[in-house]
């Protein structure tokens, strides 16, 4: 379980990104965050597994204090929380295979990755996650040949490889075309009913929200406005999140 | 109102440009800017001189062979007339017409049965046998030439003098000259000082380029307490290795003063072997979890023994090297430079080992107290943080006063220890108190961003000062010749590539960077995978163009010394001989252009 208590963030000391939102996630739960582009999404997922230091407020997990747990406790934490890209963040010049590899990092000792080595059992794995998202037989090719779904599918396939409890995704779909999205989205949703993985997920587009979350957050300017299931968001709770001039499409 | 603004503009155009004038008006004064000397016409007689003995490379070179044709020649007439003179015409001879004549006269000199298409001399032969130039002959394909030459303004002589053709060719092949030899040899020398400076440079630019990478430092941020133990473990722990490495250096030689060769070897295979095993043992291949403290301890004991055996084990492998080295060299003939060359390496790590064990050293005590140093702001009480910050800021501060009066002492040797230990501890140490009473506890110090600003200034330093001046330090301390040329190059090539290369780490895109680190990978593993497979190719690119520098730069690293080609190259230019100068030329114009295609086809690979 996840426990969000009056998590603020503050860039250089002027920008307020996150105001003292607070929430919880049950364990197994389809969550979606949603608000406008600069409303706080990308900082509130990054300052859970702490690539951007809060300002104030904490974070629980499992019974971990996230917000205060020190350089090796942060290394057990963030190796079970997968976390997905927008812009899939493969290193394009490395194999697709290295790249889903590396979601290992978090359990190999150090000293070995060094020398570029995975134990033979994380290579089988990660060919099972590559077959799992359905291409395995690019494994050998470099990132950048890859189109981009079958980007982002070796972006799930990295987090899957840490065999996470839970997994952030930062709009993993908003650069890429409506079935491919589907497609991404049914993965994560396959993730979670199968293997029981607490999901975090931006997103921007209500449709998608509707048929994949079980529950939605919303932010505007940083503070929570909004913490129910989707269906709740009316035309008044709609105009809450995005503004007074949005319309609905879709 | 319009239109005097535009005229305000154009007086002010026209100043600007007034001013220009000036400018460049007292730039020709001060660079000596004359055109007439451009159209001398002695200097450009000069000037096309050595433009065509430029065009000619000294390369090849013939054997000749020189015919020896003459004829007699009165100087002046004599009164009672010319004697008869009649050539064996089955050979070659010279008609002179008229065959007698004042002096500063010009006669014609025609020759037949010449060698065809020969050229060369003709000599008016003085009495006292001395041989003056006078023309040149240029045979036609039938041995026959034509030449008018005025004869010498000399004392008159009664008796026949002698006008001398030498008409030259070349025999058999053509073959290397002298010169071309020696500039081959200097060629490859510039070569290999090039490569050795660019390999041994990028080596060590590389490690250093994380530390001037901004975005790869200005994260590093550390509480007080830390900060202030690792700056007091390291110069404890660069002590205590290089007193180690010492004890130890002197123990292997009381333990190899005879059977060398035996004994070295013994020792090294066993050492390298129990290295090996304790390796092994230490890192598992899966990352333990067990947290017991009995077990860690054990392990950081076994830890620090096997470093201790390493060193052993170094310096038995190196003096091993140094033995082996010398008695291949003789066995090895021809290419006995392999002996001297593993002689060398094991005389590198000998010279090496004391500096890398006291950074061993230092890095290790360093770090500790930086873990420790953690470990008290995590978890201790506020007071008892607050006094240990004053307490381990203030020596702190006094180490580094120290260090830096030490320093300042061996420079100029003030022989007062007032003004070089005393004055900078206690200024060192008040500065760490108040540093220590400033800052709150938990505020961490951008360490990494002060590593950075330091790593960049004392970069920058070094690039400024180009590898022509660092050359006369070296060939001071390791005297002239190619040694002292690639090691400064090499210190060039590490200030210039540490540059480049943390650009382009600075340039990397952060995208990889987050994701790596979001797994869980700590910071090594995340330079690993998502750092260096992204600088990959501008490293490859960026060193190959040091290296097409480097090659150029030692061409002239010889001007100071520094051996090379550049010492035949000046030598040439300093005899005004410009031919051979022409073929030093060519060679460092060939070897650039082909160390050019050379990288494009290696970037083509890589990039």
């Amino acid at each position: 379980m996840l426990e969000i208590s009056n998590l603020t963030k503050i860039y250089d000391g002027k920008v307020l990104a996150l105001d003292k939102v607070t929430f919880e996630v049950q364990k197994g739960e389809f969550l979606a965050v949603i608000g406008l582009s600069g409303s706080g999404k990308s900082t509130l997922l990054r300052c859970i597994n702490r690539l951007i230091e809060p300002t104030s407020g904490q974070i629980i997990w499992n019974g971990v204090d996230i917000t205060s747990a020190n350089q090796n406790e942060m290394r057990n934490v963030r190796r079970k929380i997968g976390m997905v890209f927008q812009h899939f963040n493969l290193v394009s010049r490395s194999k697709v295979i290295t790249n889903v590899l590396s979601g290992r990092l978090g359990y190999i000792n150090p000293a070995l990755s060094l020398l570029n080595r995975f134990p033979q059992a994380d290579i089988d794995l990660a060919l099972k996650q590559l077959e799992r998202v359905g291409i395995s037989d690019q494994a050998y090719k470099r990132a950048d040949e890859l189109s981009g779904g079958q980007q982002q599918r070796v972006g799930v396939a990295r987090a899957m490889m840490q065999e996470p409890d839970m997994i952030l995704a930062d709009e993993p779909v908003a650069s890429l075309d409506p079935v491919l999205a589907h497609s991404i989205m049914q993965y994560l949703e396959k993730l979670n009913k199968e293997d029981g993985v607490t999901i975090l997920c931006s997103l921007h587009f209500l449709d998608l929200v509707h048929e994949y979350a079980d529950r939605a957050i919303a932010l505007n300017q940083g503070k929570l406005m909004f913490d129910g299931i989707p269906k709740e968001i009316d035309d008044d709770r709609f105009r809450n999140i995005y503004g007074q001039e949005a319309k609905r499409v879709g | 109102m319009k239109k005097e603004k535009s005229f305000a503009r154009s007086v002010g155009f026209g100043a600007t440009l007034l001013l220009g004038m000036v400018v460049y008006a007292y730039g020709f004064n001060v660079t000596k800017v004359n055109f007439e000397t451009t159209r001398s016409e002695r200097r450009l007689t000069q000037l096309s001189r050595i433009m065509r003995a430029l065009a000619h490379p000294a390369l090849f070179v013939y054997e000749r062979e020189e015919a020896d044709i003459t004829a007699p020649i009165y100087l002046p007439c004599p009164k009672n007339g010319v004697p008869a003179y009649t050539p064996n015409k089955s050979k070659a001879y010279l008609i002179l017409t008229p065959s007698c004549a004042g002096p500063g006269e010009i006669i014609t000199i025609e020759g037949f049965n010449i060698w065809p298409n020969t050229k060369g001399p003709i000599n008016f032969v003085a009495p006292s046998g001395a041989n003056l130039t006078i023309g040149h002959l240029r045979a036609d394909d039938n041995g026959y030439f034509n030449a008018k030459v005025k004869l010498p303004k000399r004392k008159p002589v009664e008796d026949a003098q002698i006008l001398r053709a030498l008409p030259r060719r070349n025999i058999g092949n053509p073959k290397f000259s002298e010169v071309a030899q020696s500039t081959w040899e200097k060629i490859i020398e510039t070569v290999f000082l090039a490569l050795l400076a660019t390999t041994f440079g990028t080596f060590l630019a590389i490690p250093v380029s994380f530390l001037a990478a901004r975005n790869l430092m200005s994260s590093q941020k550390n509480p007080l307490t830390s900060v202030a133990f690792s700056i007091i473990g390291w110069p404890l722990g660069f002590l205590i290795g290089l007193r180690t490495a010492l004890i130890f250096q002197s123990l292997v030689s009381q333990i190899l003063v005879e059977d060398i060769l035996i004994r070295s070897s013994l020792g090294s295979v066993f050492g390298i072997g129990l290295i090996w095993a304790t390796v092994l043992w230490l890192f598992p291949r899966k990352e333990t979890q067990s947290n017991l403290s009995s077990i860690n301890s054990v392990r950081y004991v076994t830890m620090v023994l096997s470093v201790l055996i390493a060193i052993c084990t170094m310096y038995m492998v190196a003096h091993l090297a140094l033995t082996l080295g010398k008695v291949l060299l003789e066995p090895l003939g021809p290419i006995g430079f392999i002996g001297n060359f593993i002689s060398q390496l094991g005389d590198v790590l000998v010279m090496v080992l004391p500096a890398a064990a006291a950074l061993l050293g230092g890095g290790t005590l360093g770090l500790t107290g930086n873990r420790i140093g953690q470990y008290m702001s995590d978890h201790m009480s506020l007071r008892v943080v607050q006094i240990t910050n004053l307490c381990a800021t203030t020596l702190a501060g006094a180490i580094i006063g120290a260090i830096l009066g030490n320093t300042v002492e061996w420079f100029y040797q003030l022989e007062d220890p007032q003004q070089t230990l005393v004055w900078p501890m206690s200024v060192g140490a008040v500065l760490g108190a108040i540093l220590s009473l400033r800052t709150s506890h938990k505020h961490p110090i951008p360490i990494g961003y002060v590593t950075y600003f330091v790593t960049r200034s004392v970069l920058n330093i070094t690039r400024s000062i180009e590898p022509l001046v660092m050359v006369i330090v070296f060939v001071v301390w390791v005297g002239i010749g190619p040694f002292a040329g690639s090691l400064a190059l090499t210190l060039h090539t590490i200030a210039a590539l540490s540059k480049l290369y943390s650009e382009q780490v600075e340039s990397i895109s952060p995208g990889p960077l987050e994701a790596v680190r979001a797994t869980g990978a700590n910071r090594l593993q995340t330079i690993m995978y998502a750092v260096i497979p992204q600088i990959i190719p501008p490293y490859i690119s960026f060193t190959m163009y040091r290296w097409d520098i480097n090659v150029r730069m030692s061409t002239i690293i010889g001007f100071a010394g520094g051996g090379g080609i550049g010492f035949l190259l000046q030598q040439n230019i300093n005899l005004l001989n410009y031919r051979a100068a022409s073929v030093q030329m060519l060679a460092i114009a060939i070897v650039v252009a082909t160390m050019d295609y050379i990288s494009a086809v290696v970037r083509e690979r890589f990039v």
